[in-house]
């Protein structure tokens, strides 16, 4: 047998062979575990978006707590208002935003988070307690040092008041812009005012050093994250283009005004 | 010691895959930085050295050798596929931390090289044998250095706190390095210094050897 097993005709069929049995063993495979891999994303971006809500679901059902608490709405990015144009459901903000159909390119001046492209709708994640609008969950992103970070930045019903910030996705460098992630650190977010009095220009970031409670501007100050210049930049930018004109600042206007 | 066992512990110790034949170093420098992604990849490479190894050695006698390497490829890519797939149902957070990493153990030399160099020449079972004990001797190395970086990188071991960090009103200053690549070089260095020490036979011989009476500024 292995006399003759570099025939052409034998090379061929050991190859297809082979090729086809591989495929069978990963479609198989692909298909049969993606419905648990998909509950487990859903389970994953639903966690995440509680947490961000500051909602305790530690040993409770995740996916009915959110449904309860949670409505997800689909904001028009340029009208700031609700639309229908997709399925609040099913409807991915990340994959969007590289489609050229459900997308915009941004101006490089106006792109302070480095984006590059924005998608034309953005879901909005809203808590409500006895019909009054308690809190709202706005996803953002935007470049730091090495990676996109993905995250929820969580708002009080007064709509400036934060409740905190959040990452779910990035790679920046542990122990240091890899702090983003630090119980401590985001324990600086809340009760921390986006918009100073009047104003839809968004003031709050990160500063050099460590806030001083009490000074002037402090409400707006977060404390930089020490030996992570660039991933500290990067949150001041992408929290002030998501809450400025290119971002939420229009819906934010629209629904406070109950114009939505 | 009997064959089988002998091959299942020989890579863990006396022909280390990553100590001795410097194999798969690339992804040991990746998957480190704690205990809990290093144990899951250890598992997985097992899982894919043994089953490579098992299934290559199932065809060697049909494999044409012309197309051997392909036809191993095609084995191996499969079981990653299988493997990342299994993970990403079962372990989504460590999937999630490990990425691209398990993708990545198709490029993984000690795979590739226990298929070409083992499991060509041997039967099924042994074979088998042999990619348990490569993944293992992977896995020994891959635990060594996530076991040094996590305690001094983030003070824990498997995500609970051994050493309490100055950023949470600890004592220990953590060691940044210990959290970035380069430093599983320094650790992989010495557990190959530590393993040659014990066993000497590791220890290659010099290329060349100085001449009697040179100085050592003259060399």
């Amino acid at each position: 047998m292995s006399a003759n097993k570099d025939t052409i005709g034998k090379t061929i069929t050991v190859t297809v062979l082979l090729c086809v049995v591989c495929s069978v063993i990963v479609s198989a495979a692909a298909v049969l575990l993606k419905p648990i891999q998909v509950a487990n994303k859903e389970l994953d971006r639903k966690s995440n978006i509680l947490a961000a809500a500051n909602i305790d679901y530690a040993g409770q059902d995740v996916i009915k707590l959110f449904d309860e608490r949670i409505k997800t709405k689909i904001v028009d990015m340029e009208t700031g208002k609700y639309t229908d144009a997709v399925d609040a459901a099913t409807y991915d903000a990340n994959k969007a935003a590289k489609d050229p159909a459900l997308s915009v390119k941004l101006e490089r001046s106006t792109d302070i988070a480095s984006i590059k492209r924005q998608a034309k709708y953005m879901p909005v994640y809203m808590v409500e307690k006895d019909g009054q609008l308690e809190k709202v969950v706005l996803p953002v992103h935007g470049y730091g040092l090495w990676s996109t970070l993905y995250g929820f930045l969580a708002l009080e019903g007064d709509l400036n008041t934060v409740i905190g910030l959040g990452f779910y996705a990035h790679a920046e460098t542990p122990g240091l812009g890899g702090e983003v992630d630090n119980p401590k650190w985001k324990a600086l977010w809340p009760g921390k005012k986006v918009y100073p009095e009047g104003s839809t220009e968004p003031k709050l970031g990160l500063i050099k050093g460590t806030a001083i409670p009490g000074a002037p501007g402090a409400e707006h100050q977060i404390d930089g994250l020490a030996g992570a210049t660039l991933t500290s930049i990067g949150v001041t930018n992408l929290v002030q283009f998501w809450m400025g004109e290119n971002g939420y600042a229009t819906f934010l206007a629209n629904l406070k005004a109950g114009e939505v | 010691m009997s064959a089988s066992k002998e091959v299942l512990l020989n890579p863990v110790g006396r022909n280390n895959p990553i100590a001795l034949q410097i194999l798969g170093v690339c992804s040991a420098l990746a998957v480190t930085s704690n205990l809990n992604t290093a144990m899951v990849m250890t598992l997985a490479v097992i899982a894919v050295t043994a089953f490579s190894n098992l299934f290559v050695s199932i065809i060697r006698n049909h494999i044409p050798s012309n197309i051997r390497i392909i036809c191993q490829m095609t084995i191996i890519a499969s079981l990653v596929i299988v493997v990342d797939q299994i993970l990403k149902a079962y372990a989504y957070d460590v999937s999630k931390q490990l990425s691209v990493f398990v993708g990545l153990i198709i490029t993984n030399c000690i795979v590739m090289g226990r298929a070409e160099a083992f499991a060509m020449q041997n039967p099924p079972g042994i074979s088998f044998m042999d990619g348990i004990g490569n993944g293992l001797g992977y896995g020994a190395v891959l635990i060594f250095v996530a076991f040094f970086r996590e305690l001094f990188g983030s003070g824990s071991l498997f995500g609970i706190e051994i050493l309490p960090l100055v950023n949470n009103g600890g004592w220990y200053q953590a060691n940044g390095m210990m959290l970035l690549p380069p430093s599983a070089f320094f650790l992989i260095g010495a557990f190959i210094w530590i393993l040659r020490t014990w066993d000497k036979s590791q220890v290659e011989k010099p290329d060349f050897e100085l001449a009697k009476n040179t100085k050592k500024e003259a060399a």
